[in-house]
């Protein structure tokens, strides 16, 4: 390193480890004055814990930070909002009913506390700010009557009026229109220019290779490389980290094939639907799974994989196209629909959404048949039977708990997920719709999930896995259909999968030949 | 975050004895602060706490007299507990009781002295409970469709529910009015004939009043609801996992709607029962002065929620309640109970907190954070 000037901020062999988790190992990168940096990976691959550190939201267990080419112990935010560091959440924390002066003179350094804002003057900096940057917005507008681009400006501009000289931007255009990005990304080049330093936290391939100046690629929470590179390609590659010939698949043997004339047991058609902002979330989904057939959708998190499985369950309404379980069409927004078309759902949310945490456990393996004899009789329930069959398939699914009368909040994840699974598979599923399966389980666990799938695909049950965990779609799946911003971009069979082809899908890159 | 030494964390196991120890313990610990605030105010504890007992439950006639207290805070502890188990935070049993009271003497006033006390009571109790079910669903209704918060909702049906009651007595002729008589002078309500007051079971020993009967049979069929049923199965999902309850099938919204009716049909029969066993005719000021809604609050907190809990709950601060009636006098400060009853709510809910949360020492501010990121 020959640079006269130090770099805004740099991390050194920065670690920090979770219970069970490492979230950064070793990570060793520096931003540069004026730059704009990006920080590319996976989801999990560490990227928001280093974002977290850099702004003192957590101390890193080893290494440390330098501001300016001096070593900095960041307390709290506070410490790092002092030192010019700023950062733009993904999610806003913004005050609705406040106008836009106000939550920006909230919590700054000209703070009076006791005294008064003077709120003209404080108009004045924010429209002088947002003249040389190109943010538009108005300082006396309510929060709450912004649009969503609007108001990541706000949070921009927030920044800049504390005197940011780095500003960390977790994941700004998950947001955003595609038109917004582009403006998005003409104010940080803005500001890079202007002498300050921009670290852009993202998974999209093509939006990195052209706002970036350089890209540090995290994976597995270790920094892997910094690039000036701006082909995708070799973005991509550096990003999934693996090569065509070393795919593991640990678990083909098991994997049996699915008879072509078997009859298709959920099929979707041009499926479209909004997500919770009112954004586009799904957009002409198509897609077919086989009895017998595990079908993975691959995909960064956030690009319509959660509306996609929220409407196979019932819990979100699509806005056109239609679902047909077995051939017979799918009530659009009924909970009950699939589970009596045979459809089971396995959320990723699993306490959440899968599981009454208080209730027992065979209580909850009884949730989705309470309605029906024998369980039912009517207006009863009969407590005898749900902790008979609970009991039954604690023993089947090898459920590891003091007895089936155990609230589900006092198990280990892998016992969560196999009482749910035991419910979901018990009562002839035809389609299995599961999330994330393995996520957060340890490495026991996730084998039992696996081979349960593989055993459920086997006995005849059309398996929809989505998960953000490539390995595990590519080892698991017959077909995997590659979903990218609410579209499936390709569905590719297993004997043709090209991780770095999928790689490139998940990024959004279509044309590229092999 | 800083500089704040101690924080809550959630217990991962609840003990066995728990659910027993929080409210008894809490009790007691209203009992030691009610001491306190005797002695400050010149009055020897022990005598009073003496005095107290005695007069709720050991002297000649005193149960009798407990029970009459108890019962319309047995209605309204069962219009709590039931509402609060789904998560649905009714506060309205204040105006769903006065509801229930303004149904049942109007149906009482209109059939008249020609119609059988069984017709008469049987009639009382399900057009009490129609009025608060009616009081209660406007809360439920908005909660469920809008998502308005029906702590508030409630609340402020509970003044509309006042001024109607008021209205009718003192601000015109209505049909609940007395115009009659000393009525035509001073603003009051009809007796309702004799043929509508309520029977009471003579033991001997011991009268109890129909209206405790009926809230007995009441809380023993909710608790069969509740742990037996189908309806109380989803209540159970909908109380702790609502979006678990969608998911499975349920119908949370439906639920949350059925529940409000249902909880403030049960303060509206307490509503009747006030009428019927005791008032006899619609007294607005006399309700008000009463407070039953918000007493029913603290009744189903120290209950746990349990509906056959709230019997001997609703029979302790009945008690209270009515040893405070036959105690006051130049040496009892009139307010004592209401104090009493203000610090046995203020200490089950802070004991809630102790048995579900430990308090720990935090250590740094980033452990805080992680805390609540995965909270």
């Amino acid at each position: 390193m020959e640079a006269a000037i130090a770099p805004a901020v740099a991390a050194f062999h920065v670690t920090k480890k979770f219970p069970g988790v490492i979230a950064n190992e070793d990570v060793t990168f520096d931003v540069r004055v004026g730059e704009v940096h990006a920080l590319l990976g996976e989801n999990g691959a560490g990227k928001t814990t280093l974002s977290n550190i850099l702004t003192g939201l957590y101390r890193p267990d080893s290494g440390w930070i330098e501001v300016s080419g001096e070593k900095a112990d960041f307390q709290s935010p506070r410490d790092a909002i002092a030192a010019g560091i700023g950062m733009v959440h993904q999610h806003f924390r913004l005050i609705p009913t406040f106008s836009v002066a106000e939550n920006i003179a909230l919590g700054s350094a000209h703070d009076p506390i006791g005294g008064r804002f003077n709120l003209s003057e404080i108009e004045e900096r924010i429209l002088a700010l947002s003249e040389s940057f190109d943010l538009a917005v108005d300082p006396r507008a309510k929060v709450w009557q912004l649009s969503v681009g609007e108001q990541q400006r706000v949070e921009i501009i927030k920044v800049l009026y504390r005197d940011a000289r780095v500003l960390i931007m977790d994941e700004p255009t998950a947001v955003l229109t595609p038109v917004e990005s582009e403006v998005l990304a003409s104010t940080l080049q803005a500001m890079a220019r202007s002498g300050r330093s921009v670290v852009f936290i993202s998974h999209k391939l093509g939006e990195v290779a052209s706002i970036a100046d350089r890209v540090t690629v995290l994976r597995d929470g270790r920094a892997v490389d910094t690039v000036t590179e701006n082909s995708v390609t070799a973005l991509a590659s550096l990003m999934v980290g693996r090569d065509v010939e070393t795919v593991k698949r640990s678990t083909e043997a098991t994997t049996h094939r699915v008879a072509p004339d078997a009859p298709r047991v959920l099929e979707i058609d041009n499926l479209n639907a909004l997500g919770d902002r009112g954004l586009t979330a799904l957009d002409g989904v198509s897609l077919s799974v086989r009895a017998g057939e595990i079908v993975g959708v691959a995909g960064v998190a956030g690009n319509g994989q959660r509306e996609l499985v929220e409407i196979l369950a019932g819990l979100r309404r699509s806005s056109s196209g239609t679902v047909l379980v077995d051939g017979e069409s799918l009530e659009n927004g009924s909970t009950r629909h699939p589970i009596r078309l045979g459809v089971s759902y396995v959320p990723q949310d699993r306490m959440g959404t899968g599981l009454a945490p208080d209730l027992t456990i065979a209580e909850n393996m009884a949730l989705k048949k309470y309605r029906r004899p024998p369980v039912s009789r009517p207006p009863f329930i009969r407590q005898t039977v749900i902790d008979a069959e609970g009991r039954e398939l604690m023993e089947k699914f090898d459920v590891r708990a003091p007895s089936e009368t155990t609230p589900t909040r006092r198990l280990s994840g892998g016992n969560v997920q196999k009482v749910l699974l035991s419910r979901e598979m018990s009562g002839d599923p035809k389609a299995l719709v599961i999330a994330s399966p393995t996520q957060g389980l340890d490495v026991g666990a996730v084998a039992t999930v696996h081979q349960l799938l593989l055993d459920a695909s086997a006995s005849g049950v059309g398996i929809l896995l989505v998960s953000e965990d490539l390995d595990e779609v590519l080892a698991l799946s017959h077909r995997i259909a590659v979903i990218y911003e609410g579209r499936i971009l390709d569905v590719i069979d297993r004997d043709d999968a090209d991780v770095h082809r999928i790689g490139l899908l998940m990024g959004g890159e279509m044309e590229e030949s092999a | 975050m800083r500089g704040f030494g101690f924080r809550l964390e959630p217990r991962s196991d609840l003990p066995k004895w728990l659910p027993w120890a929080v409210p008894v313990g809490s009790f007691l610990a209203a009992l030691v602060v009610g001491a306190i605030v005797l002695g400050v105010t010149g009055q020897n504890p022990f005598s009073v706490y003496a005095r107290i007992v005695d007069r709720a439950f050991l002297s000649e006639g005193a149960f009798s007299g407990t029970l009459v207290s108890a019962t319309p805070l047995l209605f309204t502890g069962l219009c709590a507990a039931v509402a609060f188990r789904i998560g649905f935070f009714n506060i309205g049993g204040e105006g769903q009781f006065v509801m229930g009271a303004i149904f049942g003497s109007g149906i009482a006033l209109k059939l008249g002295a020609d119609v059988p006390g069984v017709f008469a009571v049987a009639a009382m109790v399900v057009f009490g409970a129609v009025g608060g079910g009616l009081w209660g669903l406007i809360p439920g209704i908005l909660k469920a469709r809008f998502r308005t918060n029906e702590i508030i909702t409630s609340l402020m049906l509970n003044y509309i529910a006042a001024v109607i009651a008021t209205y009718l007595i003192f601000d015109s002729n209505s049909f609940w009015r007395e115009l009659s008589g000393s009525g035509a002078v001073f603003p009051k309500g009809k007796v309702i004939p004799t043929v509508a007051w309520w029977p009471k079971l003579d033991l001997g020993s011991v009268i109890i009043p129909f209206g405790f009967l009926l809230g007995m049979v009441i809380a023993g069929w909710l608790s069969v609801l509740q742990r037996k049923t189908r309806f109380g199965f989803e209540m159970r999902v909908v109380g702790g996992a609502p979006t678990t309850a969608r998911y499975a099938g349920m119908k949370p919204t439906r639920l949350i709607i059925v529940v409000a009716a249902l909880s403030g049909a049960l303060a509206g029969i307490g509503g009747a029962t006030d009428i019927g066993n005791v008032r006899h005719i619609l007294d607005p000021k006399g309700l008000q002065q009463s407070g039953f809604g918000y007493a029913g609050i603290v009744v189903a907190a120290l209950a746990r929620l349990n509906p056959v809990a709230v019997v001997f709950v609703a029979i302790l601060l009945g008690g209270i309640t009515n040893a405070g009636y036959a105690l006051r006098g130049p040496d009892f400060p009139s307010g004592l109970v209401g104090v009493l009853q203000g610090l046995i709510l203020f200490c089950t809910l802070g004991g809630e907190v102790l048995a579900r949360y430990r308090i720990t020492r935090s250590t740094r501010v980033s452990d805080v954070e992680t805390a609540l990121e995965s909270a």
